[in-house]
């Protein structure tokens, strides 16, 4: 091909990175510029994207990764017991949020949310007997991740637990989480107070059953159609639920009251447990999620984040072209604001999979359809509108179903390319819950937190030293 | 007439956008009956009183978009498909009244304004990436800087043969295109004459020597210094030289590069053999780039030109060696080309005896500034230099104007040259550029001459002087 037409037979239109001079010095002349903020790209990644760029895999690679991410259509169809689910679960098998993990690096909310879930399981008498137990490895854990599953905040998943079973309506993959306990002293947040404990006790016998059986009489439940309706109505998917969880309510509303086989008082529980819950949704919007990031993996030289998630005590990523490795650093502080007494000093570090949400396009990249949350951090509606943009320099596609009104109705930024990130130094943008360091404490506050550069700076010298 | 239902399961869009929608399918030509909506009992009972068939929407529900077309032919119910995408997919001003952040990468600037060209001209050792996105992302690339590795250059090179892109550079200083400069480049007449160019300075000096003599450019692609090197095999001034033979506004071609490799000068060759345009080649070391233009005025049916010049007032100046300061590389060594058969050898760095002419443009004097034709510290601080040495007898200067360059090179340099033809030195300036360059050509060949210099708009004039200069003394 030789045919430079659109070079030779049109006025030039030029987009510069660099010596301003040169910009100026065309625009001097009439013709348009297009000026680039260009910065160097973090420093010892230099190498990897020249042989990612010299590759030339990568961008097709990405292509078909999002596609695969944005091609999923996510239903509820089933709440089941992890124990049924999880092939690989045994009695005393815990999953939890973030990269893998051991106890002797667990900070306080893992630590306050397994001792929770020993003593809800019934492998210990009290905190200090399942602290014991667990300081003397009579426990295995294992990341939600490894097993198509996701938690919020700690993510402790434990045999008896009741989880959502979320299907591809498109295809064969499943996703799995937890339901949501509501906020305060609950275990996702380290909380092991009788209240937590018997409340999950409560929703294994009580929540779990009855959704399932209403689920069985109504059918399953579209969860991207809920979440592209929610974020026009104010939430971001993450950090504020309140519209996807009516909207859900709405939906389950008249099989909940037909009955389904159901005692009355126990169908009318539900209702209010999940009336009263503004986030019982984020589990669900966390697995349909998930289904879109395993749909997304294993496509080989490809720089699309799958996973995003912490432990609270490190950050880990996962990329499409390096299969299972994670990409650890240090969990980062959470800037935010503070429930009562509590302080910044009372925070633990940044936990949980919930952070699957911005790995495809809600929570803090879908924040300029829910400008409130930006409160957390003083902020302005614009600075949510702004923090938003920003994520477009760092994604592959705009969502084509999740779209923001104030944007004209643009798609949000979805599929982080881990590449654009070191070249432009621009992190990812999360909302998040905060939870008391002190095991037991439950949550402190919430706000907002960007993903720390060295996962994304290793995952990129991983995906070179992939190629051939 | 043909009735088709559809259901997007799970595709949700505000009921207004869909009204909006449901509108703009109705004026589709063929279409006379559309509608898209979610399937609300509201909406379903809608299309029912519009007559299409209600079995495709048995299972749909409210969460589920169904659009219904009544056409007249399959080609409407297609544009109706394609109206249908534009109208939900979001176009206008993406900011919600905020200014988006200024683009991070080249790549996403270039979709910005929807650019046709990427212009590089960050540090070397990451113009490759940025080089390869706008590729990618379809854009023709000028890459200004340097240091850029070679299997690089040929990376981007062979990936832009295969798609029909131009890599213009590594260490491209010069490109005009359509009239348009950009790096170093001269203002030009409208014309029908294209170059093609490994050599910034190169392509500049011809095109001064053009206006000159009154002919007009229409492009002049830069395609970086080392595209005539074995490895890299000319693979830019091939893929330019057939675009521009295949383009009909372009009567002749000129075809500039530093010194070849000689197996890929031969190729180049052939390849202008094989066009249907005159072709003329100037390789820097086999001829001077007056005589390329020479054979471009003659190609035209033009007669010679005599090239401006502006001599000076007093010709007498001390015995010594000639010191050549210069900006550009290609201007440096094509006058050593010129004088070295009567001066004999010229060195080409810094301290040695007898002649120098010296590039400081080269990496070496730019280190940490900007590069001469703009910052002219380094060479002004030289000059004063060559003035206080007595074993100088000639100074040889180049001026390039044009945009991108200093604003007024002459009135710095001017009271520098008074003070070394005061201290009895002859000052030589090749002055590059043309009548429409910002600077003001004549305007700066005046105030040069007047501080003491003689100026040559010919670099091998100017070279011929100052050998005339020097043997004269030596003789004398």
């Amino acid at each position: 091909m030789s045919d430079l037409s659109n070079l030779l037979d049109t006025e030039p239109v030029v987009a510069t990175a660099g010596t301003d001079l040169l910009a100026e010095s065309i625009e001097q002349q009439g013709a348009e510029v297009i000026r680039t903020d260009w910065r160097p790209p973090e420093a010892g990644t230099e190498a990897a994207l020249a042989a990612l760029a010299a590759d030339g895999r990568n961008t097709k690679a990405n292509e078909t990764a999002v596609a695969r991410m944005l091609a999923v259509r996510p239903q509820f169809v089933d709440v089941s017991v992890a124990r049924d689910v999880f092939p690989d679960m045994t009695p005393r098998t815990f999953f939890h949020a973030g990269p893998p993990l051991t106890w002797d690096r667990a900070s306080g909310p893992m630590r306050g949310a397994i001792i929770g879930a020993m003593m809800y399981e019934g492998l210990a008498d009290g905190p200090e007997d399942a602290e014991a137990k667990a300081m003397r490895g009579e426990i295995d854990l294992s990341p939600c991740h490894h097993h198509g599953a996701v938690g919020p905040m700690a993510g402790v998943t434990s045999p008896s637990m009741p989880v959502a079973v979320v299907a591809d309506g498109a295809g064969d993959g499943v996703a799995y989480s937890t339901l949501n306990e509501g906020l305060g002293k609950v275990l996702r947040y380290g909380a092991f107070a009788p209240e937590a404990i018997d409340r999950l006790h409560w929703m294994d016998a009580v929540l779990g059953p009855v959704l399932s059986a209403v689920l069985q009489s109504r059918g399953p439940i579209d969860l991207q159609s809920l979440i592209a309706q929610a974020l026009q109505m104010g939430d971001d998917g993450h950090n504020r639920n309140r519209a996807v969880t009516s909207l859900f309510l709405r939906e389950l509303g008249g099989a909940l009251v037909d009955g389904a086989d159901a005692p009355v008082d126990q169908r009318a529980d539900v209702f209010r447990f999940i009336d009263g819950n503004d986030h019982f949704m984020l589990n669900l919007v966390m697995a349909a999620g998930k289904l879109g990031s395993d749909a997304a993996s294993d496509v080989p030289a490809s720089s699309l984040v799958t996973v995003m998630a912490r432990n609270g005590t490190d950050f880990g990523i996962r990329l499409s072209g390096t299969g299972d490795e994670w990409f650890v650093a240090p969990a980062p502080p959470v800037d935010g604001l503070y429930l009562g007494s509590f302080t910044e000093e009372d925070a633990s570090p940044d936990i949980g999979d919930s952070t699957i949400t911005e790995t495809v396009g809600l929570g803090g990249f879908a924040m300029a359809a829910a400008p409130a949350i930006v409160g957390f951090v003083g902020g302005t509606a614009a600075g949510a509108v702004r923090r938003t943009l920003a994520m477009y320099e760092i994604t592959l596609a705009e969502h084509p179903m999740y779209q923001i009104p104030m944007l004209e109705f643009r798609g949000t930024p979805v599929g982080i390319d881990a590449a654009r990130v070191v070249r432009t130094g621009v992190l990812p943008q999360i909302n998040t819950g905060v939870a008391g360091k002190v095991p037991g404490t439950g949550m402190v506050g919430a706000g907002l937190v960007e993903a720390p550069m060295e996962c994304f700076a290793q995952a990129i010298r991983a995906l070179a030293a992939t190629l051939d | 007439m043909i009735a088709r239902v559809e259901i997007h399961p799970g595709r949700y869009h505000d009921s207004v956008r869909l009204m909006q929608a449901s509108k703009a399918l109705q004026n589709v030509e063929g279409v006379t009956d559309a509608l898209v909506a979610m399937a609300t009992e509201l909406n379903l009972s809608l299309l029912a009183d519009m007559g299409f068939d209600m079995d495709a929407v048995a299972d749909a529900g409210p969460n589920d978009l169904v659009l219904a077309l009544r056409a007249e032919n399959e080609g409407a119910i297609a544009t109706a498909h394609l109206v249908l995408d534009d109208a939900l997919t979001h176009k206008a001003a993406p900011s919600g009244g905020l200014d988006a952040p200024d683009p991070k990468t080249v790549g996403s600037a270039a979709a910005v304004g929807d650019a046709n060209i990427a212009l590089l001209s960050v540090p070397g050792e990451h113009a490759f990436v940025e080089a390869m996105e706008a590729l990618e992302s379809g854009r023709h690339v000028m890459i200004f800087s340097d240091n850029v590795p070679i299997e690089q250059e040929i990376i981007l090179k062979t990936y832009g043969g295969d798609h029909g892109l131009l890599v213009m550079g590594p260490d491209c200083g010069t490109t005009i295109v359509n009239g348009i400069g950009l790096g170093f480049a001269n203002a030009v007449q409208p014309g029908s004459v294209s170059m093609v160019g490994a050599s910034g300075t190169g392509i500049q000096q011809m095109c001064a020597l053009l206006d000159d003599a009154g002919i007009g450019v229409r492009h002049a692609l830069g395609t970086g210094s080392r595209d005539l090197s074995e490895d890299v095999g000319a693979a830019s001034t091939l893929q330019a030289l057939q675009a521009l033979d295949e383009d009909p506004a372009t009567d002749l071609i000129a075809v500039i590069s530093k010194p070849p490799a000689a197996p890929i000068a031969e190729k180049v060759r052939r390849a202008a053999e094989t066009c249907g345009k005159p072709v003329v080649i100037t390789f820097m070391g086999e001829r001077t780039l007056e005589e390329g233009a020479g054979d471009v005025l003659a190609a035209l049916g033009k007669p010679p030109a005599q090239y401006g010049s502006w001599p000076a007032a007093n010709e007498d100046h001390r015995p010594g060696s000639v010191r050549g300061l210069f900006s550009g590389g290609t201007l440096s060594s094509e006058a050593q080309f010129v004088v070295a058969p009567i001066l004999g050898e010229v060195g080409s760095r810094e301290g040695g005896e007898g002649h120098t002419f010296v590039d400081y443009g080269d990496d070496e004097y730019t280190q940490g500034r900007a590069h001469p034709m703009i910052d002219q510290t380094v060479r002004i601080e030289r000059l004063s230099a060559a003035a206080r040495d007595e074993t100088v007898g000639v100074i040889l200067m180049d001026v390039v104007l044009g945009y991108g360059a200093n604003a007024n090179p002459a009135t710095e340099l001017a009271p520098f040259i008074e003070q070394a033809v005061t201290a009895g030195a002859a000052v030589v300036v090749s002055l590059c550029g043309t009548r429409g360059d910002p600077q003001g050509r004549d305007a700066q060949a005046e105030i040069l001459n007047r501080a003491g210099a003689s100026v040559f708009l010919s670099n091998a004039a100017a070279a011929r002087e100052v050998a005339r200069l020097a043997t004269a003394r030596t003789s004398a």
